[in-house]
């Protein structure tokens, strides 16, 4: 019944379906992401000048936190970058732990240098904005508290998949622990924010009380798109370097490497 | 598989197992104290660091006796599956067409038995070093007997993955311990509202809903973790 | 207090660990590269002698 209908389909395949599939195939990831990444690239960089140059040389300083005021169109896309990848990891992670599919494994695991290098920047843009602000560099603030375990969080992932040998065993692991990583995150972010309202009352929060100026959103808003093709660009960099890496003795790494100029 | 085959029920298992590992926990008594030293000899270290005043003491009790509670947990974990792993005990049980996560279940629970529970005993008389308001040390008390689980529960995942690594002991604390996070601020939060005279209950609520979330969650993720380990 | 050199500081940072992120795998590439070449020659001559 339904199973014949299925096997009449397979033939015409929905296109969407064998797209993935091809993805799916190392040769074809490779030569795939090789044309678009440049492209990507380009994009962030456009993006992210023109977002620095309306918040940082067009912008007004804000009236209630001066000019430290520019550091957000850091730190701000900054954080939501490094709590969306984390986000996208664990999504990945779960479906090479589902499916078993080797690339988005890789890319799972790929993905959480990118988010540490974002949470580092994170922190210390966040930090350097207290100095000033608040008149020291570090504040138990729930926002940098979190985004703390968050980098302990992608240390931890990474340290696992660099501490097991075998490269698809120490992905399922690093994958799995990035998945609880993603169940405890919310319980960890709301605890310590509560933790933070206990113990000092209320915490200043980098966008202050006050509503944001158009002025001051656009640049931001601009800036977190870029990062995101940042993370793409970078996220297939480092996926195509590992396949070259795990597929050393296949033909296909070969006929990559003697088409390249020496 | 057939678990008739295996040797009976599921909680006959369970038993045999849980049976058998404080067996073997008890004929090594000497080192079943270390987590339990280790614990007091941390304890001890911080009057020693910081000054014997009673009060700062007081202030700093919960946490510290929760911290240090952490530590020795996660000391005593890497023996969670090390010695089943290393003589390949662990591979025999997943033969035996048990359900992992029983398995696992029922070392979590051998292991809060031989290194939670003695923190647990333990702690009345660490509340009085550290000068802990006698109020709120019954609190101390129920809050290390709901939380050591958890921390059993969720550092078995941990100990699950890094078991085939030689030296996994480094690597585990920097996994468990961010995921340790929301048990430590909402016990040492139960323990300060208990000492300031404020209501506390609703942590306690908070722990049992985490115990009963770790509890089903845990050990999947455990045998998840082993299975991939074995693989 | 002056907040300039705090912007620079925030930003300069975040520039070297971003650029330091974005080509750390490029020299990685660099090296694996090379390996397969090395791969490449040794079995390269074997296979001229043979045909």
């Amino acid at each position: 019944m339904n199973t014949n209908i299925a096997v009449k389909d397979k033939p015409r395949k929905n296109a969407l379906v064998l797209f993935i599939h091809k993805l799916g195939s190392p040769p074809w990831f490779y030569d795939f992401t090789g044309k678009f990444i440049p492209w990507l690239w380009l994009i962030f960089v456009g993006l992210a000048a023109w977002a620095l140059y309306l918040g940082l040389v067009r912008g007004p300083a804000d009236y209630l936190q001066g000019e430290s005021v520019r550091i957000i169109y850091l730190h701000v896309p900054a954080a939501w970058a490094s709590l969306l990848i984390y986000a996208s990891m664990a999504v990945m992670a779960f479906i090479a732990l589902v499916w078993r599919i080797r690339i988005v494994e890789i890319l799972a695991m790929c993905s959480a240098p990118i988010g540490a290098a974002f949470t580092i920047v994170t922190l210390t843009a966040g930090s350097l904005w207290g100095r000033p602000t608040w008149g020291t560099y570090w504040v138990w603030d729930a926002r940098l508290t979190s985004e703390l375990v968050l980098l302990f969080l992608y240390l931890g992932v990474i340290g696992l998949y660099n501490a097991i040998d075998e490269p698809r065993k120490a992905a399922r692991a690093a994958c799995l622990l990035a998945i609880v990583g993603a169940v405890n995150l919310p319980i960890i972010h709301y605890s310590v924010k509560w933790w933070n309202t206990l113990h000092q009352g209320s915490s200043v929060s980098l966008l202050g009380g006050s509503s944001i100026d158009a002025s001051i959103l656009w640049p931001m808003l601009i800036m977190a798109f870029a990062v995101k093709f940042y993370y793409l660009a970078n996220l297939l960099t480092r996926a195509r370097v590992r396949l070259l890496e795990q597929d050393l003795r296949k033909g296909w790494v070969k006929d990559v490497v003697r088409e390249q100029r020496p | 598989m057939n678990p008739e085959y295996a040797g009976g029920s599921l909680s006959g298992a369970f038993a045999a197992l849980v049976r058998r590992d404080l067996l073997l926990a008890f004929r090594r008594r000497t080192e079943l104290l270390f987590p339990v030293i280790f614990l007091l000899v941390v304890i001890s270290l911080f009057p020693l660091g910081i000054g014997p005043s009673p009060q700062l003491l007081a202030r700093i009790a919960p946490g510290v006796i929760w911290i240090a509670a952490l530590l020795a947990t996660v000391i005593s974990l890497d023996a969670l599956f090390r010695s089943d792993f290393e003589d390949g005990t662990l591979e025999q049980f997943v033969i035996s067409g048990h359900p992992l996560t029983l398995i696992a279940l029922a070392k979590i629970a051998t292991h809060w038995l031989v290194a939670g529970l003695p923190i647990v005993l333990l702690s009345p008389l660490l509340a009085l070093w550290m000068n802990l308001p006698t109020e709120s040390l019954s609190v101390m008390v129920v809050t290390l007997a709901l939380g050591t689980p958890i921390l059993s529960l969720i550092g078995s995942i941990g100990v699950g993955l890094t078991i085939s690594l030689k030296r996994g002991g480094q690597l585990l604390s920097l996994l468990v311990f961010p995921l340790y996070v929301p048990i430590l601020i909402i016990a040492t939060a139960a323990v300060m509202a208990a000492s300031d005279g404020l209501p506390y209950t609703q942590f306690l609520g908070l722990l049992i809903a985490g115990l009963i979330t770790s509890v089903t969650l845990a050990p999947f993720a455990a045998a998840a973790a082993l299975k991939i380990s074995l693989s | 207090m002056s907040h300039l050199p705090f912007i620079w500081a925030a930003y300069s940072i975040g520039t070297v660990v971003l650029l330091w992120c974005a080509f750390a795998p490029l020299v990685r590439k660099k090296s694996a590269v090379r390996d397969i070449r090395r791969l490449i020659q040794l079995e390269e001559p074997a296979r001229d002698t043979d045909t």
